[in-house]
Formats: C-alpha cells, structure tokens, sequence
C-alpha cells in the first residue's frame, strides 16, 4: 500500500493482510470483483473455468487487507478473502530480509 | 506437441473450499440460476451476512418468496421457507407469523412478484403493520418471464410488451409502502453492499412491516432491450448516479428512466404491530375468553 507519508507508528503497527480465495468453478465472469476491489489485486484472468467463464486471478498476493468487499459483492459466492494470521506475516517479513 | 481436445481437461480441484456463507446456504445447489452479473446474489450474501450478525437462531428464522428470479432465494438459503405461487409470498409469510409468532419471517421476492400480482396483499400488510421484513429486489421489469413491463418500468424504458417505450407511469415502491402504513422502508442498490449489510441488520431487530427496496441490474433483459450494457455497466450506473439521502420525503423517490436513483433509509417508526393491536383488543373485548397465540405456535397445544 502506497502511503502520502510515512505513519509515525509504522514500525510498530501491521496492517491488516489477507489473501484471496478463488472457487474458480463457480464463477460466472460478471468483473464485479475486479472493478470493485479497492487495491486492483484482482484481474481477469485468460483461463477457462470449467463453464467456460474468466474467472478473476490475483496479481499482487500481497496486496489484500481482507477489506472482504470481494465477497459481499460476489453475486455467485466464489470469491471470499482469509486474514493472513500475523506467523505467517512476520516469517514472510523474515525470509524478505526484515521489516 | 499434444494438443488437448476441448472437454478433455482433468485437473479441475477436487474439493473447493468452503465459503464463509455457505453455513446459509444450500450449497448442493449451487451454482445459482441468476444470470451472470445480476445482483440478486449479492442481496442473498448481504441478507446471509446479516442475519449471521444479527445473532438470531436459523430455527426460528424462516423466508418466504413468490415467483420470480429473485424467488429463487428461498431455496437457496439453508433455512426454513417456502417458495409459494405468484404474488402469494406476502399472505402466506402472514399465515406463518400469526401461527408461530416467534417466528423471524423474511418475504424476498421481486418487483413484479409483490408490487404486481401481489400489489393488495403488499399494500394490506404494510396498513395492518404486519410483523414482517420484505426485501424487495427491483430490477425494473419481470426478467423470468421474458422481459415484460412491470409496475416499475421507467417511463420511456423499453421492455419485450412496450417496444416503443413504456407510457405506464410506474410505482414509487417507498412511496407506496410508506404511504399504506409501514414502519421501516429502506431502499439501496446493489453496489452499497455495507450499507444495505447494515440496513438488513437493523431491520431484523425492528418490528412491523419493514420495506427493503434493492435496485438491481437485469443484464439479460432491462439492460439489453434498453441497450444498457453488462450487470457492470449497471454498477458502474449506481455508483455515479446513486445519491443518499436518509429521511427524504417519499414522494420524491419516484425513479425515471436512468436518471438518479435517492438511497436512504426514508422511515423507521415504532407502531403496534398486527398481532399486538389483536391481543389487546380481544383481551379488553373477551377477557378470559381471549387465549392468545403461543409464540411456538397453537398445533403444539391442540
């Protein structure tokens, strides 16, 4: 996420993160998801679902912050975001060289 | 270098995972018949995540539908309901709360299904303030049948019966409810998906008739004969064009043919409610005669 300044508690805090779930068989390819996802972590994607619909496919895996409009505006509920739990967040951090 | 043949591909996962809402749901139903990118999916989502919220039990929750596109939601949802024939939602969810008047009963159908065919049992249920929550999903014409012109075509819109554009002036859904009696009348559309989360919530808590008018794009049909575009197309039509206006007066939220649509919650007023008035009056009437419904219902007392 792109911030206007830096908070002053950023090397405290950790924003939210999450990551997206796809069933992608269920998808009926209406975009509602892509167009309306605050950070464009979703795209439509050049593949097939199983009925012949794109389904969306995520291009940044860690842009989510499980803000969950995905799967309120989901018309077919194929589409749902999981909050990263905070572990999983810090050995990411480690393995990327630090905070 | 093999080429698959269409139909031939195996790796489709075995198990999805689950979905949030799908302790709601029917999922051995789904997919969904609703078109791609109409929004009635997306009022059931809201509707499940508020009733998730708002703590009540799924056994004492029950939703009736008419007939219609969006009729469809009573089977979907994992509780008890019925999906009865055209324009009898209303009649049959208040058999259900005087019989069982611990019942939460929710009546979702469309525009056609209540405001047409079901027009006088709507208007009566909301002048007797019958303890009931309607969600109402307009989608401005009756989509299952093919397209024909509803009571809330816009003027001027096209559907399969006015070819040249509709002449009918139509309903003002808020208008008319508030207008018959009703205690709670929200309307939003599809895109404002948090707020109508939070208006189905409060709503559920109230008591008497409660309208919730959801504006829907129809793809396959409104949008098409109108030459609207795509279910995004409609978002996109509310997301510019939708204003929020809480408290306006009903008369002005008459809808014309894409212009404007006013959002809000319009009424929320505490008043006796059908079975209420009943008791009391039979109670002073009868006295001891007067045995009153029991909140599980009378078949268990026979």
């Amino acid at each position: 996420m792109q911030y206007w300044r830096t908070p002053l508690d950023a090397a405290r805090m950790t924003g939210a993160h999450g990551d997206v779930v796809i069933i992608a068989d269920r998808c009926k390819g209406c975009g509602f998801c892509v167009e309306y996802c605050p950070l464009d972590v979703l795209v439509m994607s050049r593949e097939f679902n199983r009925k012949g619909y794109h389904p969306p496919a995520v291009v940044k895996s860690g842009g989510c912050v499980n803000c969950n409009l995905c799967e309120m505006i989901c018309p077919e509920f194929a589409i749902f975001s999981v909050a990263r739990p905070p572990e999983a967040e810090l050995q990411r951090a480690a393995a990327e060289g630090g905070p | 270098m093999s080429v698959a043949k269409v139909g031939t591909r195996t790796d489709f996962p075995a198990e999805p995972p689950e979905h949030p809402t799908a302790p709601y749901l029917r999922m051995e139903r789904i997919p969904h018949v609703w078109c791609p990118g109409c929004g009635i999916g997306t009022v059931v989502q809201c509707y499940a995540t508020a009733l998730g919220r708002s703590g009540v039990d799924l056994d004492k929750a029950s939703v009736v539908s008419g007939i219609g596109c969006s009729g469809r939601a009573a089977g979907y949802l994992k509780l008890d309901g019925f999906h009865t024939t055209h324009g009898r939602a209303i009649p049959f969810a208040t058999g259900l709360k005087l019989g069982r008047p611990e019942l939460q009963v929710t009546v979702f159908s469309g525009d056609g299904d209540l405001t047409g065919i079901g027009g006088n049992h709507f208007i009566h249920a909301a002048r007797r303030n019958m303890d009931l929550l309607v969600i109402l999903i307009n989608n401005f014409i009756y989509g299952m049948t093919g397209g024909q012109n509803a009571p809330t075509t816009p003027l001027s819109a096209r559907s399969s019966t006015m070819p040249f554009g509709n002449f009918e002036p139509p309903f003002n859904v808020p208008h008319l409810a508030a207008s018959s009696g009703a205690a709670y009348v929200a309307r939003w559309t599809c895109l404002h998906i948090r707020r109508l989360t939070w208006t189905l919530e409060e709503a559920i808590q109230r008591r008497g008739f409660r309208l919730v008018e959801v504006i829907a794009p129809c793809p396959t049909l409104y949008s098409r004969l109108n030459k609207l575009g795509t279910g995004l197309d409609g978002m996109s039509f509310y997301h510019d064009n939708a204003v929020i206006r809480h408290g306006a007066d009903t008369r002005e939220l008459a809808i014309d043919f894409q212009k404007g649509i006013v959002c809000g919650k319009f009424v929320d007023e505490e008043k006796p409610t059908f079975s209420e008035l009943m008791d009391e009056h039979y109670g002073r009437v009868l006295g001891e005669k007067y045995v009153p419904m029991p909140a599980s219902g009378g078949w268990q007392h026979g």
